[in-house]
C-alpha cells in the first residue's frame, strides 16, 4: 500500500510539472501578440511608444520563456499561481469563485447522468431485443453523435424562447444584487446548463450498463435464483445490482475528463460563469498564468477521478488487484 | 463418413429445389427446417457492404457539393435576410441574406476534410507509437504510456484550446490541434494488437521457421492489424470532426468568414432570442447527420472485416 501511494504521489507530480511546461511552452510559442490582442488593433496604433512598452512589459512579452516558466513554478510551489492578467486578480482567486459555479455544474450533471444512465442500462439490458432496448440504444448511438454546444442552443431555443420556463443564461438573474440572489435563483440558472451536461453524458455509461446486464442475466447465479422462483427484476435486484454497480462506479469516474470538457461547451453558451468559460477567455486573451493554473487544476481533476476508478477497479475484481501493474495499462 | 461438402452440397441442392420431387411425408415438416425460406433474403454481408458503400458516397457527395457552394455561400442578398425556412432556401436565410443550406454544405464538406487530415495523421501516428510501445521493449512501452497517460490526462477540449493557441488559430491551428490530439485511444487497441500478435503461436512458428523480422512484419502482422488499423481511422473521423467544430465554436478555430458548421452556430448564438432558431437547428442537424454516416461507414466496416463479427 505504502508503495501504490508514493507511485501515485510521483505520477501525480509528474503529470502536473508536464501539463503546466506544456502550457507555457504552447502559450509563448503562439505568434498572437498578447498586446495587440488584448488593447486591439485600434487602440494600440493611437498608443505611446512608452505606453507600449509599458504593456508588453505587464503580459511579459520580452522575459524568455524559461524564466517566466521558473518563476512560475516556484511560486507555484509556495501556493501562488500568478495574477490573471485578464482579470486583473490572483489566479487563486479567480478560478476559486468560479470553481463553485463549476463544481455546482459538474457534480449535478454527473450524478444524474449516471444514475439515469445506469437506470436506462438496466432497463434495456433486462428487455434485450424488445421496444424499450431499441429505444434506449437508439438514443445512446444518437447522442454520441450530438455536439454538447449545439443541444445547448437547442435547449435555449425549447425551453428559453419558446416554452419561456428557464433563464437565457448566466449564473444569477441579471440586475440583482449579490447578495440578493437566493438558491432559488441559482438553481433555476443552473439547470438547463446541467440538464444538457447530464442528457449527453448518459450514451456511455448506458450503454456499458446494458451489456453489463446482459452478462449477468445470462451468468449461472441469476439462472440459479431464477430456478428457485425468483422473477427477474428480483434476481437482478438482489444478485445483479452489486454486480452493476461498482463497475457502473468507476466508469463514471473515468468519465470526469469528458464532463469537464463538456461543460467548457456548455458555459459558452449558456454564458454560465465557471472554469471553463475563464479558460476559454484566458486563452482567447492569451493570459498564460490563468489558463496554466485551469489545465493544471483540470489535469488534476482527471487525475483524480481516474484513481478513484482505478482504486474501484481492485475492489470490485480480486483478479485486478493481484495483477495491479498489468490491470492499469488495460484499463 | 460423406465429407463436410459433400453434406452442404447435398443440402445445398435440396435447398434449391434440384432434387427431384418426393411424395408428401410426416419427415417433410421436419425437413422444413433445413429448406431455404420461401422469401428470398439479402446477405447481411451484401446489406452491410451495400450500407457502407452508400455512406461512403454520401460524404463524397457532400464534399463535392460544399465545395462547389463555397463561392455561392458567402454571396449576401439584403432583399432576402432572416427568412424562414420556405422552398427556396430550404434552411432559411441569415442577418446577411445568405443561404444557409450553401453556408451549412460549404461547412460540412470544410469538416471532413478536417476529419480526413485529422483521422489520417492521428491513425499513422497511432501505428507507430502501438508498434513502438509493444515491440520495443519495456522502457519504450513506458515513454509511450506515459505519453497516452499525460494526453488523456488533459480534458480533450482544454488540449485543442492550447494547441490552436498556439499555432495562432486559424485552419491550420485547428487542423493540426485535431490531427495530433486523436491518437491515444486507437494507440492502445493496436499495442494490444501487436501484442496479442507477437505472442501467438504461428508468429513464433515462423520465427522458427527462420523467417526474417521484416518478414514476419509485413507477411504476419500487418495483415492481422490492418483491420483494426482501418476500422479505427474511420471511427476517429466523428470525434475529429466534433472536436473541430467544437473549437471553431469556442472561437479558437477557423476565423468568422470561413464557412464552418462552428462559426454559423456561435454566430447564431446572437439571434436565438430574436426567434431565428433556423440558424442553429439545421446546420446542427446536418452534421450529426455527417457523424452518422461516419459512424455507418466504420462500424460497417468492422463487421465485414472483424472475424469475431462477420457472422453478424
Amino acid at each position: 500500500m505504502p508503495r501504490f501511494i508514493l507511485r501515485n504521489i510521483v505520477k501525480f507530480a509528474l503529470l502536473m510539472i508536464a501539463v503546466s511546461m506544456a502550457t507555457f511552452v504552447l502559450v509563448s510559442i503562439s505568434p498572437i501578440d498578447p498586446v495587440q490582442a488584448n488593447v486591439g488593433q485600434a487602440a494600440l496604433i493611437n498608443m505611446s511608444e512608452a505606453k507600449r512598452a509599458q504593456l508588453a512589459e505587464y503580459w511579459g512579452v520580452n522575459t524568455p520563456l524559461w524564466e517566466r516558466y521558473v518563476n512560475w513554478i516556484t511560486a507555484a510551489f509556495q501556493g501562488d499561481l500568478g495574477t490573471s492578467l485578464r482579470y486583473n486578480a490572483p489566479v487563486a482567486d479567480v478560478i476559486a469563485t468560479r470553481a463553485l459555479n463549476s463544481l455546482a455544474l459538474m457534480a449535478t450533471a454527473w450524478v444524474v447522468s449516471g444514475v439515469l444512465g445506469f437506470a436506462l442500462g438496466i432497463l434495456a439490458g433486462a428487455n434485450r431485443g424488445r421496444l424499450v432496448d431499441r429505444i434506449v440504444k437508439g438514443y445512446c448511438f444518437l447522442l454520441a453523435s450530438v455536439p454538447t454546444f449545439w443541444l445547448g442552443l437547442v435547449f435555449l431555443i425549447v425551453f428559453s424562447v419558446w416554452l419561456g420556463w428557464f433563464p437565457f443564461g448566466f449564473s444569477v438573474p441579471i440586475g440583482v444584487a449579490a447578495a440578493d440572489v437566493t438558491l432559488a435563483d441559482a438553481l433555476h440558472h443552473l439547470a438547463l446548463p446541467a440538464l444538457t451536461l447530464s442528457v449527453v453524458g448518459v450514451a456511455n455509461i448506458a450503454l456499458h450498463t446494458r451489456e453489463k446486464t446482459i452478462d449477468v442475466l445470462e451468468s449461472d447465479y441469476v439462472r440459479f435464483a431464477c430456478a428457485r422462483g425468483l422473477s427477474t427484476w428480483g434476481a437482478l435486484r438482489h444478485h445483479g445490482l452489486r454486480n452493476l454497480a461498482l463497475p457502473a462506479l468507476t466508469l463514471q469516474f473515468a468519465s470526469i475528463s469528458e464532463i469537464f470538457g463538456g461543460s467548457v461547451l456548455v458555459e459558452q453558451v449558456f454564458s454560465y460563469p465557471g472554469l471553463g468559460q475563464a479558460a476559454v477567455t484566458a486563452g482567447l486573451g492569451g493570459d498564460v498564468a490563468l489558463l496554466a493554473g485551469i489545465a493544471v487544476l483540470s489535469a488534476a481533476f482527471v487525475f483524480g477521478g481516474n484513481l478513484i476508478a482505478n482504486m474501484l477497479y481492485g475492489v470490485v475484481d480480486p483478479r485486478i488487484r493481484r495483477g495491479e501493474g498489468e490491470a492499469r495499462t488495460h484499463a | 463418413m460423406p465429407s463436410l461438402d459433400a453434406v452442404k452440397r447435398s443440402v445445398r441442392e435440396h435447398a434449391s429445389g434440384a432434387l427431384p420431387p418426393r411424395v408428401p411425408s410426416l419427415l417433410d415438416d421436419c425437413a422444413n427446417v433445413l429448406h431455404r425460406p420461401r422469401k428470398a433474403r439479402v446477405g447481411n454481408r451484401k446489406l452491410t457492404l451495400a450500407a457502407m458503400v452508400f455512406a461512403v458516397a454520401a460524404l463524397a457527395a457532400v464534399v463535392v457539393a460544399g465545395v462547389l457552394a463555397t463561392d455561392a455561400a458567402t454571396a449576401t442578398d439584403f432583399a432576402q435576410k432572416n427568412l424562414a425556412p420556405s422552398p427556396a432556401h430550404p434552411f432559411g436565410t441569415d442577418w446577411m441574406g445568405r443561404d444557409m443550406l450553401l453556408r451549412t454544405l460549404a461547412g460540412l464538406s470544410t469538416s471532413v476534410l478536417v476529419g480526413l487530415l485529422a483521422a489520417t495523421v492521428s491513425s499513422v501516428i497511432a501505428l507507430v507509437m502501438g508498434a513502438v510501445a509493444a515491440l520495443g521493449g519495456k522502457k519504450a512501452d513506458a515513454v509511450v504510456t506515459w505519453l497516452i497517460d499525460l494526453m488523456m490526462g488533459i480534458p480533450h477540449i482544454v488540449l485543442l484550446i492550447l494547441i490552436s493557441f498556439a499555432l495562432g488559430k486559424g485552419f491550420w491551428g485547428v487542423a493540426i490541434g485535431v490531427a495530433v490530439t486523436h491518437w491515444p485511444s486507437l494507440t492502445r487497441v493496436l499495442r494490444a494488437e501487436i501484442l496479442q500478435c507477437k505472442q501467438s503461436a504461428f508468429v513464433a512458428v515462423a520465427r522458427k521457421l527462420g523467417q526474417s523480422p521484416a518478414r514476419i512484419a509485413t507477411r504476419h502482422m500487418l495483415p492481422y492489424v490492418l483491420p483494426q488499423f482501418l476500422v479505427g481511422l474511420i471511427l476517429l473521423f466523428p470525434h475529429a470532426i466534433l472536436h473541430e467544430a467544437a473549437v471553431t465554436f469556442l472561437g479558437f478555430g477557423l476565423p468568422p468568414e470561413q464557412p464552418a458548421i462552428g462559426v454559423i452556430l456561435s454566430e447564431s448564438m446572437g439571434y436565438l432570442s430574436a426567434g431565428m432558431w433556423w440558424l442553429a437547428v439545421f446546420p446542427g442537424l446536418a452534421l450529426i447527420a455527417t457523424v452518422l454516416l461516419f459512424d455507418l461507414a466504420g462500424s460497417s466496416l468492422r463487421k465485414l472485416v472483424d472475424p469475431h463479427s462477420a457472422q453478424e
